[in-house]
């Protein structure tokens, strides 16, 4: 393949556009918030509920906690064991999806939209949400996998990589812990059962349903999901987060190739800088192909077949990140173009024509970022969670036109300063 | 094991008719370039693929990774069109694009807004015939091509294991050449060696375009011949089958590399799918694979992961739609505190019990309803439909044989199951790659086998 593409980059370069997609919102009696698009093209129905239940809200001692919640819930549930659960969803041809990144949890459906499918695979997320066993017997299992997994990582320098770069830009942060053998090891089932008590609560959860029901189905279809979860959610927000001090960290590892992240925590979801930065982190290193970072380091000189930036944001500050993979004897000169780019990036940002071709594809692209179910989804759920306006859809043109040159240079000016900036080489000489 | 569970229901979905019964729609323009669209207008977007008939299967000794090279090529310059020039046009027009390369092909694709596509066209068809292949070009992109391969196989433990395996079930068959090259192989190609390529297999009557998205097929058929048609067909060069010889005995390869966890994969060669209305075995080979690990409920999840917990992951494949030699795959790594050894017996165990009792109709069904609820969501995606069709193409299976592969899959009984387990799973065939696990400190300054320093 020509270019890897980043699941991360998705949520940042995403957009959508409002041609012939209504979105609905209502709050259930539950309390849970709900978003609706009704389309009735395919005989399909996508449900997804997200909660604040991310690693975000796990001390250091128990990390893993929030990933081995959510994926217990389907390790039994009610009066259902692991295989039974399995096996209905595989004979009703419906999938559940989701998992736990830094701030949320999140459990999907995608069932077939005939009423004894729906009404089955429904009730089993349900039962999965609101009622989840939690088996000693699974949790132990489940531990040694993680645990397996935790000490694989540790060998591979793109997962060493990952987890030192978190660990280095947030400093006494959740966002920057990691799993380790220990943590995981700590994890007892009644940390499990009060995790669930009190992160997935109707209180807060956002359920995004779109597919081919009604609105009074989806009205009926939210309430049932939530109506039986725990008392806890609401307003939860993960500690303040704090700035690194510049530094390069080393680490030894065999690999032929170094793997280098450059960043700093940037910004929140809510930050009113987050159009400038979206719109200038294209021309910079999130456009693909036309970004400069791509120019430089790929095709002008051969030192990567990835490289690429983005912003992640988050709750709180989300990550801003250069990222490549270069023979490690030649890391030091890949290392100083990146830093060439990003220093006359910030202080003369765009040219106009890379701003206008920016916008361009942004503006233009639209269509493509919401012409699926799956796509819009995934939208319903970033508007919930997120607490974005309703409006943003229609908006979003128009912010994104808005733009300026000046406007980029001042945010990157703010949120990527210098002397915050960590550097990790893994399999550094 | 029976099922738990008896199903809920078995295939009661009343499943709407695809929107237009004709769909997709064929043409064939006189330089031999086949054209199918399939027409899909939910949103205002189209995707334009361009699939060639030449992958690393159709390379030599010596420049192995050359069809993947010349795929990076394409987005240099043409006669017509300056280098990096053909990403910035996508990347205007609100697309995005890229291409990857099999053993059996290599595809190129544009995501665009529908408004966009005749432009699409106009630029695959260009570089379809007009690339300007110089050794300037040639000398910065075959670094990052080097650069891939590190990332992708020399530092990635599991694909070195895959590599060899591959080379060592096929001695014969070009299938035992990885699609990236050999680093030596890197090392040593010029830029005469991608254009001798390009020259060789770029030709419209080695091509077929795929468009899905909501267009009129008549106005893409009417593009097409518009762009595509003025080139020239071309004679291609003589394909040799290279038939694999029979193989008479195990073969069993061990691969060091810093891990933790060890890893297996064994294969058996299989028949590959030639007749898609007479064959059965490739059909229950499919069922096989998916009875084994089609799903959360299968039985590699359920016995060897969860049930024994001699597995941290196991996993099964057949993939019967190729223009090579078929092989059935059987992979994992073992659980902690268990030996490879012990998964590979498990893995042997699970094989020798559909061997000795078949699979269960309840197996059966949940394949059938896995399959057909698969057939529904794929049409979610644009992509998903256009790669269907082409990957299909690639393997000289028509589109239009889609729903009778369904049909295929869900006629194959336990019996057939059974018989093709006893049939192709003995040790005479079988081929087995073991990663062993090396502690990093003390492989500190490993260089990976071929890699120059410069």
């Amino acid at each position: 393949m020509r270019i890897l593409t980043f699941v991360l980059l998705t949520f940042l370069t995403s957009t959508f556009a409002l041609a012939g997609v209504k979105i609905e919102h209502w709050t259930a009696p539950s309390g849970a918030k709900v978003y609706f698009i009704e389309t009735h093209v395919l005989p399909i129905l996508d449900v997804q509920i997200d909660f604040a239940g991310g690693g975000a809200f796990v001390p250091a001692a128990k990390a893993g906690l929030a990933g081995l919640t959510r994926n217990l819930l389907e390790a039994g549930a009610g009066d259902l064991d692991e295989e039974k659960i399995s096996g209905r969803l595989v004979d009703l041809g419906a999938r559940l999806g989701g998992g736990a990144d830094s701030d949320r949890a999140s459990v999907s459906l995608r069932t077939l939209s005939t009423q004894a499918e729906r009404a089955a695979a429904l009730e089993l997320m349900r039962t999965v949400l609101s009622a989840p066993t939690f088996p000693q017997a699974v949790l132990e299992r489940e531990k040694g996998r993680s645990i397996a997994a935790i000490r694989e990582a540790e060998t591979r320098p793109d997962a060493i990589a990952g987890k030192r770069f978190a660990a280095a830009i947030y400093p006494d942060h959740p966002y920057g812990v990691s799993p380790t053998v220990d943590s995981v090891s700590a994890i007892a089932r009644d940390d499990l059962v009060a995790f669930h008590r009190q992160h997935y609560g109707a209180k807060g959860a956002v359920v995004a349903i779109i597919g081919d029901v009604s609105r009074a189905e989806a009205e009926a279809i939210a309430q049932r999901l939530t109506e039986a979860l725990p008392p806890g959610g609401g307003e939860l927000v993960p500690p303040p987060v704090k700035k690194p001090q510049r530094q390069t960290i080393k680490i030894p590892h065999p690999a032929a190739q170094s793997h280098v992240h450059v960043g700093l925590p940037a910004i929140r979801r809510s930050d009113p800088d987050y159009f400038p930065l979206l719109v200038g982190n294209y021309t910079l290193g999130g456009g693909g192909f036309v970004s400069r970072l791509m120019k430089e380091v790929r095709e002008k000189r051969g030192y990567a077949y990835s490289v690429y930036s983005y912003f992640s944001p988050r709750k709180l500050e989300g990550p801003f990140e250069i990222g490549l993979q270069t023979k490690r004897d030649q890391v030091d000169a890949a290392l100083k173009v990146v830093d060439e780019v990003l220093t006359a990036y910030m202080a003369k940002g765009p040219t106009p024509q890379e701003l206008a071709a920016a916008k361009k594809n942004m503006v233009d692209g639209q269509a493509l970022r919401m012409d699926s179910n799956a796509k819009l989804l995934g939208y319903l759920s970033a508007i919930g969670f997120y607490g974005l306006p309703l409006t943003y859809l229609d908006d979003f043109p128009a912010r994104i036109k808005a733009v300026t040159i000046e406007q980029v240079k001042a945010a990157f000016a703010r949120h990527v300063k210098p002397e915050n900036l960590v550097t990790v080489v893994v399999a550094a000489d | 094991m029976k099922p738990l569970l008896a199903p809920l229901v078995l295939l009661a979905f009343a499943v709407a008719p695809a929107p237009t019964l004709a769909n997709p729609f064929e043409t064939r323009l006189a330089n031999g370039l086949r054209v199918i669209v399939k027409e899909d207008p939910r949103a205002p977007t189209a995707v334009h693929m361009v699939w060639y008939r030449a992958g690393s299967m159709d390379e030599k000794d010596g420049t192995s990774g050359v069809a993947h090279a010349l795929e990076h090529l394409m987005f240099k310059g043409t006669r017509n069109l300056k280098s990096g020039e053909f990403n910035k046009r996508v990347a205007e027009a609100g697309g995005r694009d890229n291409a990857f390369t099999s053993r059996d092909y290599t595809a190129y694709f544009q995501i665009v807004p529908k408004g966009a596509l005749p432009e699409m066209m106009k630029l695959e068809a260009d570089r379809m015939a007009n690339l300007t292949l110089d050794a300037k070009e040639f000398a910065a992109e075959i670094k990052v091509v080097m650069e891939e391969r590190r990332l992708r196989t020399d530092d990635n433990p599991q694909a070195l294991v895959y590599e060899t395996l591959n080379s060592t079930m096929f001695q014969a068959h070009p299938y035992r050449r990885p699609i990236i090259g050999w680093m030596d192989d890197l090392e040593h190609m010029t830029w005469q060696d991608a254009r001798d390529w390009y020259r060789a297999w770029y030709a419209p009557n080695n091509a077929y375009v795929v468009v899905a998205g909501d267009v009129d097929h008549r106005e893409v058929f009417r593009l097409a011949q518009k762009y595509y048609g003025p080139h020239k067909a071309k004679p291609l060069p003589e394909r040799k089958p290279q038939n694999e010889p029979q193989q008479a005995g195990i073969r069993r390869v061990s691969v060091k590399a810093p891990a933790k966890l060890p890893y297996i994969a064994m294969s058996w060669k299989t028949p590959r799918l030639r007749d898609v209305q007479k064959d059965r075995d490739p059909y229950a080979l499919e069922v096989l694979a998916a009875v084994l690990d089609g799903h959360d409920a299968s039985r590699f999840a359920k016995n060897l992961v969860r049930g024994s917990k001699v597995a941290q992951s196991a996993g099964a494949g057949y993939d019967g739609t190729l223009r090579g030699e078929a092989s059935f795959t059987l992979d994992g790594q073992p659980a902690e505190g268990k030996t490879v050894a012990e998964l590979e017996a498990a893995l042997r165990a699970e094989i020798k019990r559909v061997q000795d009792e078949g699979v269960s109709p309840e197996e059966l069904a949940r394949v059938k309803t896995q399959s057909i609820a698969a057939q529904i969501y794929k049409r979610d995606s644009l992509m998903a439909q256009a790669m269907e069709i082409g990957s299909l193409e690639a393997a000289g299976v028509s589109w239009r044989d889609i729903d009778v592969l369904l049909e295929k899959l869900k006629s194959v009984s336990s019996d057939e199951v059974q018989a093709v387990a006893k049939k192709y799973f003995t040790d005479d065939t079988l081929s087995i790659a073991v990663l062993d696990p090396q502690p990093l400190e003390n492989d500190k300054h490993k260089k990976p086998s071929g890699a120059v320093r410069h």
